[in-house]
């Protein structure tokens, strides 16, 4: 942790001093991030009547049992595309990172920041993007069709597919960039050593190199599975009604039906499931790899 | 937690270790499938970002800017024809200006608590910073809603300035923290010794050196309020930002415009971040 890095640098003993210069941003925290959550928690519990009745707080847990029956299908299939779009980007961005460590030069700091400006361009809008990519009368689908297992009316757009490449497609930022910290923070010279102790490349990387990347794996998985488990907008454009998430339906819920109780259980699941990942995470390899 | 379009922060590079390349990346046909699979993978991540720039001069026959119609230059001579997107363009950039400057100093704040003191709560507070970062957009959103309907708060600008404030306080501690780490705080020290008062010492000491942070935070925030939707979508009414009107939009059209838009604020953001590397480059030699 950075405490420990900066203890001989002059760390000082405040009394005062750090509350104070915490203060304003830490209230702002808790007025706005965790009394929310505690509303959240309260309206998860509550009952509602009738359609149009104000929820009432009940302790009323039928609420988290019905709504995980109710949508288990969005809830599978919420984990099911965000894992697979995090496995995708663990296979895309780790050859990628590792290319630019290993093979960039003087190179590298341009080739990294290359892989951050397609982010520069608004998230939805780039989604937008895929569909006109993907349409069905395009270039893409029209290469896809010839698969020979694809017959010629077959589709991208509106199938999981689609919105697991959207998934992984805006997320992997958030993975390239921690694998690329932790293999920078490599001493290549090991797997020479490896090397020349008689140990072939593949063996030197699995033995050397993979486990002292592992942390940037465990936090890009992280980073990318969080937000493609919450979102709704690749599902949107990219889906169809089959193909709904967990955030499609809480925020149908909140904004179009105004139905509380079931939507606010939902999102509570899924930020219980999150939060215990992240909390064993920043246990074992502290908060500062999350940080990107 | 930020939406796709969060730039992370790119890491500071280490010298070369000294090692020949052949030995670090394998040898000759390992190398090349690496190079092929790299290659591959940026022209995945530019695709739509090429398609979002050659059809802002596409002539679209209907009302979607989706397939190719022919080439035109007009949208770029008229960007803001869309007068409702332009207003939410604007409003867009009001919130952000805002949000930013509030959440700078607030994160900043946060930031030098965190690296220059010792103090009880110390590991708690950077746990609880961070989650707000690590919880999925639709429960920030979601939450906030509860509250502010709870309160009869009327949603509107204002409520979205405090949520993208929210979940910028966060990010701006975290980026500026990463920066400072290792940062040596005995320089205030001399700076009072030699008889400086603690605000002179901020201004003169503290602040050029944890200046740059500051401004690659300002960047990277300013480009995730423009971006954000989902936490926006909870907390707007009937106030509508530059993403939402594209989305609100999208049932009936999708002018070019969004596309000139779009390639303006990649073009600025470009530009913003070549520029920033260069001065810092000009200040350190000049000191």
């Amino acid at each position: 942790m950075a405490a420990a890095t900066t203890d001989d640098t002059g760390l000082r003993k405040g009394r005062f001093a750090p509350y104070g210069l915490l203060s304003p941003g830490i209230l702002w925290l808790l007025l706005f991030f965790l009394v929310p959550v505690v509303m959240l928690v309260k309206a998860s519990l509550s009952t509602k009547p009738s359609r149009f009745a104000e929820p009432e707080f009940a302790w009323d847990f039928s609420n988290y049992t019905a709504a995980l029956s109710e949508y288990s299908p969005e809830f599978i299939r919420s984990f099911l595309y965000a894992g697979i779009a995090t496995v995708l980007a663990i296979l895309i961005g780790y050859p990628l990172a590792y290319w630019i460590a290993t093979c960039g030069g003087r190179w590298k700091n341009f080739l990294i920041g290359l892989v951050v400006v397609p982010f520069f361009t608004s998230y939805l809008i780039r989604t937008i993007a895929w569909t006109s990519i993907l349409q069905d009368d395009g270039v893409v689908t029209g290469l896809y069709q010839l698969l020979p297992w694809v017959g010629s009316d077959g589709r991208i757009l509106a199938t999981p597919m689609a919105v697991v490449g959207g998934l992984t497609y805006n997320f992997i930022s958030f993975m390239i960039l921690p694998i690329y910290v932790s293999l920078e923070k490599i001493d290549f010279r090991l797997t020479e050593a490896a090397a020349d102790l008689g140990c072939a490349p593949w063996r030197a990387f699995r033995k050397v190199v993979l486990p002292l990347s592992l942390p940037g794996i465990f936090a890009g998985s992280l980073l990318v599975f969080i937000p493609a488990a919450g979102d709704y907008l690749n599902a949107r454009y990219l889906g169809s009604p089959q193909t709904s998430m967990i955030g499609t339906v809480v925020q149908n819920k909140f904004l179009v039906q105004f139905d509380y109780p079931q939507a606010a259980a939902l999102s509570l699941v899924l930020m219980v499931i999150i939060t215990v990942m992240v909390l064993v995470y920043s246990r074992f390899l502290g908060t500062e790899g999350l940080a990107v | 937690m930020a939406e796709g379009a969060a730039p992370p922060v790119v890491a500071e590079v280490r010298p070369a270790t000294g090692s020949t390349r052949a030995s670090r990346a394998g040898s000759g046909w390992g190398r090349r499938i690496l190079t092929l699979v790299a290659i591959a993978a940026y022209v995945w991540l530019f695709l739509p970002i090429l398609n979002i720039v050659v059809f802002s001069f596409n002539d679209p026959a209907g009302k979607y800017n989706l397939s190719w119609d022919g080439f035109t230059l007009a949208n770029w001579a008229d960007p803001f024809k869309d007068a409702q997107l332009t207003e939410a363009f604007w409003r867009s950039l009001i919130v952000a200006a805002v949000a930013v400057t509030i959440a700078l100093a607030m994160g900043s704040f946060i930031a030098i608590a965190l690296s220059r003191y010792r103090f009880t709560g110390n590991k708690a507070t950077e746990v609880f910073l961070i989650l707000p970062l690590t919880t999925p957009e639709i429960v920030l959103g979601a939450s906030l809603y509860q509250l502010f309907l709870g309160r009869d708060v009327v949603l509107g600008q204002a409520t979205v300035t405090i949520a993208h404030i929210m979940f910028l306080v966060s990010f701006v501690a975290m980026t500026v923290k990463a920066r400072v780490r290792g940062f040596d705080w005995t320089v205030e020290d001399a700076a009072m010794d030699l008889g400086a008062r603690p605000l002179r010492v901020f201004w003169k000491v503290t602040f050029p050196l944890i200046l740059p942070g500051i401004l690659a935070a300002a960047l990277l925030s300013f480009a995730l309020s423009l971006d954000d939707y989902i936490v926006t979508d909870f907390t707007r009414g009937e106030f509508t930002t530059f993403p939402i009107q594209v989305n609100n939009a999208f049932r009936v059209s999708y002018p070019p415009q969004v596309n000139v838009l779009a390639t303006l604020i990649l073009i600025v953001t470009l530009i913003l971040f070549t520029i920033g590397p260069l001065s810092q480059r000009r200040r350190s030699r000049a000191t």
